[in-house]
């Protein structure tokens, strides 16, 4: 009987266990194209606390693809997931990448940025920035949010 | 083996009573995101989601348009957190009438309010009461498939309607009534308001405001999307930009940029034979009339005071004019209701009495119901984030409350059916499959009797 208990919860604990480890593996969307021969490149993601988490990402993507795809930690980052309808994937580079953007913002997306919070003259979406092999060892800051208040 | 098993049993039933027990009353984007985030801080938390109706989302499905389907996609997020080991939904159970205030706080190490703010603020002038005078949110209800407003009854048979506020529900309300309706057709709008907006015969919907072009409620996004409806012009009064040409340098660059996209559109010839958009600035509703059913309304001229040029208050000038309407519809904003006698409450704002989100020790306020009826998605997730932050700073390392199985007693006591998340699922794909069937992506059920009967 009591063999059978503990038998029973271990199954419990193991199934509880790595449901929860799947969940922080794990993200719902991504509008990656197969990763197949496509080159990568660096970027480096620096919090307002001034953490820096440098991730790979392919040519092609967007940088909100990079931060899905390698799991960066930036709580409530794309809640649209790339529509154009809300601005939580906003980012501030420098002055100099910024100019070198290919793209420049369309309406649609200033429309959506003058929403956010933090807004500077080289803020843009992450959603709407493809990479280019120019892009390597980029460096985007992240504004402000509660993941660095409370440091 | 024994003393392995009985370790193994200990650590089972420890872990269970160290858990620490949030309740979160109320299952929109603010309960979501605050759920998100105790998760996230708390390694050892179960946060338990009810909601009033046996479905979540909250203003996600009933107050975000249906032609703005992007903006739901944030539901994959929320469905990931529900989905988290550690979060349960309890739907169909109402904080007030079905479990009280008191047994939450006895069930629970903390909790968390986030039911928002549902009930409309009234003009309080004459004539509100006149047929065919009705409050956007009933409005929205009505398209979106809130079950108390399905049954409304709106006349859509006369040329002209008024709406009174120029917040973005304002908008929202005026683009469905001027979309045409093949745009409609294939979102998830409700089917009685599809065939009423068939039949509708509104050419010309007015965006009535207390204030200026420079305090417009509206976010430049939904401006844009009226400036390109399709078969619509957006017509401005000339005399309400005098005076804005020499002050826009100077301001800021999302108010620079909007109210350069009014006056763009200001200078920008019309298309006969199209409907009409007309947003209209200093005026306020002083009078609705008409025998029964509204024929007018009187509008009062306003002037604004003040030194701030952003923020001038608006103030009645003895200039009068009436305005043919035979539709008025009221949109200046949302209040909260007292849920439960225990809620520290303030009528005159339609708020709970909170410090930074803080009620009182281990029960907190967030979202709406917080903050007032203000602000995007954004603002809400990010006050969400900071609610639930100060919560996993200020939970008891060790908890002795039992959380949802001293609730269940309770809800078991008065024979309520609750949904649970595989419930909701279960609601899901029956509304998609009805959907499916007429071409939509989903045909909200509009009984919650059927609701409960799919989910069990």
């Amino acid at each position: 009987m009591a063999h059978r208990t503990f038998i029973r919860n271990f199954i419990f604990l193991s199934t509880k266990f790595s449901r929860h480890k799947n969940y922080h593996n794990h993200r719902i969307f991504s509008t990656t194209v197969p990763l197949l021969n496509k080159k990568q490149i660096e970027i480096t993601f620096v919090k307002a606390n001034g953490e820096r988490d440098t991730v790979k990402g392919s040519i092609g993507d967007s940088l909100l693809d990079v931060v899905v795809n390698n799991n960066v930690d930036l709580e409530g980052f794309g809640a649209c997931e790339g529509t154009l309808t809300c601005s939580t994937c906003h980012l501030i580079f420098s002055k100099k990448d910024f100019d070198q953007l290919p793209n420049k913002a369309t309406d649609e997306e200033l429309d959506m940025l003058d929403l956010a919070f933090e807004l500077t003259d080289t803020s843009r979406l992450g959603c709407q920035i493809t990479l280019t092999e120019e892009m390597d060892g980029l460096e985007v800051k992240v504004p402000a949010t509660i993941n660095d208040v409370r440091a | 083996m024994r003393t392995l098993c009985s370790n193994a049993f200990k650590r089972f039933y420890s872990t269970q009573l160290i858990k620490k027990k949030v309740c979160i009353v109320g299952a929109g984007p603010a309960g979501f995101y605050a759920a998100q985030h105790l998760v996230k801080c708390l390694r050892s938390v179960e946060v338990d989601i009810y909601e009033r109706l046996p479905v979540p989302f909250g203003l996600v499905r009933f107050g975000v348009a249906p032609d703005h389907p992007e903006v739901k996609n944030v539901i994959n997020t929320f469905s990931k957190t529900a989905e988290n080991p550690n979060v349960r939904f309890v739907g169909n159970v109402n904080l007030g009438t079905d479990v009280s205030l008191k047994q939450l706080r006895e069930a629970y190490d903390c909790v968390l309010l986030t039911y928002g703010a549902e009930q409309n603020k009234r003009l309080n002038i004459p004539g509100e009461d006149l047929v065919n005078v009705i409050p956007a949110r009933r409005i929205v209800g009505w398209y979106n498939g809130i079950i108390e407003d399905s049954n409304l009854k709106i006349d859509l048979s006369g040329p002209t309607v008024a709406i009174f506020g120029q917040g973005n529900v304002a908008i929202d309300v005026a683009r469905i009534l001027l979309t045409p309706i093949d745009l409609l057709k294939d979102t998830d709008i409700t089917q009685h308001a599809l065939e009423a907006l068939s039949q509708s015969k509104v050419k010309e919907v007015h965006l009535i405001g207390r204030r200026g072009p420079l305090q417009a409620a509206f976010t430049i996004k939904e401006l844009r999307e009226m400036l390109r409806l399709p078969n619509c012009n957006t017509l401005w009064c000339r005399d309400d930009f005098n005076g804005l040409s020499d002050v826009i340098s100077s301001l800021a660059r999302p108010r620079k940029r909007i109210t350069e996209l009014m006056l763009k559109s200001l200078n920008e010839n019309s298309i006969s034979d199209r409907k009409c958009f007309k947003p209209i600035f200093f005026k306020s509703p002083l009078e609705l009339s008409g025998t029964n059913h509204v024929k007018k309304v009187l509008l009062g001229v306003n002037e604004l005071y003040g030194d701030d040029i952003l923020n001038g208050s608006a103030r009645l000038t003895n200039v009068k004019e009436y305005l043919s309407c035979e539709l008025a519809i009221t949109s200046i904003g949302y209040k909260a209701i007292q849920a439960d006698p225990d809620i520290p409450f303030d009528d005159d704002t339609g708020r709970v009495i909170n410090e930074k989100g803080k009620i009182d020790n281990g029960l907190y306020t967030t979202g709406w119901l917080a903050t007032g009826p203000t602000g995007v998605i954004l603002t809400t997730m990010n006050n969400a984030f900071t609610t639930a932050d100060l919560i996993c700073h200020n939970l008891q390392q060790e908890s002795q409350k039992k959380g949802f199985n001293l609730i269940r007693e309770y809800l078991q006591k008065q024979n309520v059916q609750s949904v649970t998340w595989d419930g909701w699922k279960k609601i899901d794909n029956y509304e998609q499959e009805q959907g499916r069937r007429l071409g939509k992506p989903r045909e909200k059920l509009l009984s919650i009797k059927k609701m409960l009967e799919i989910a069990s």
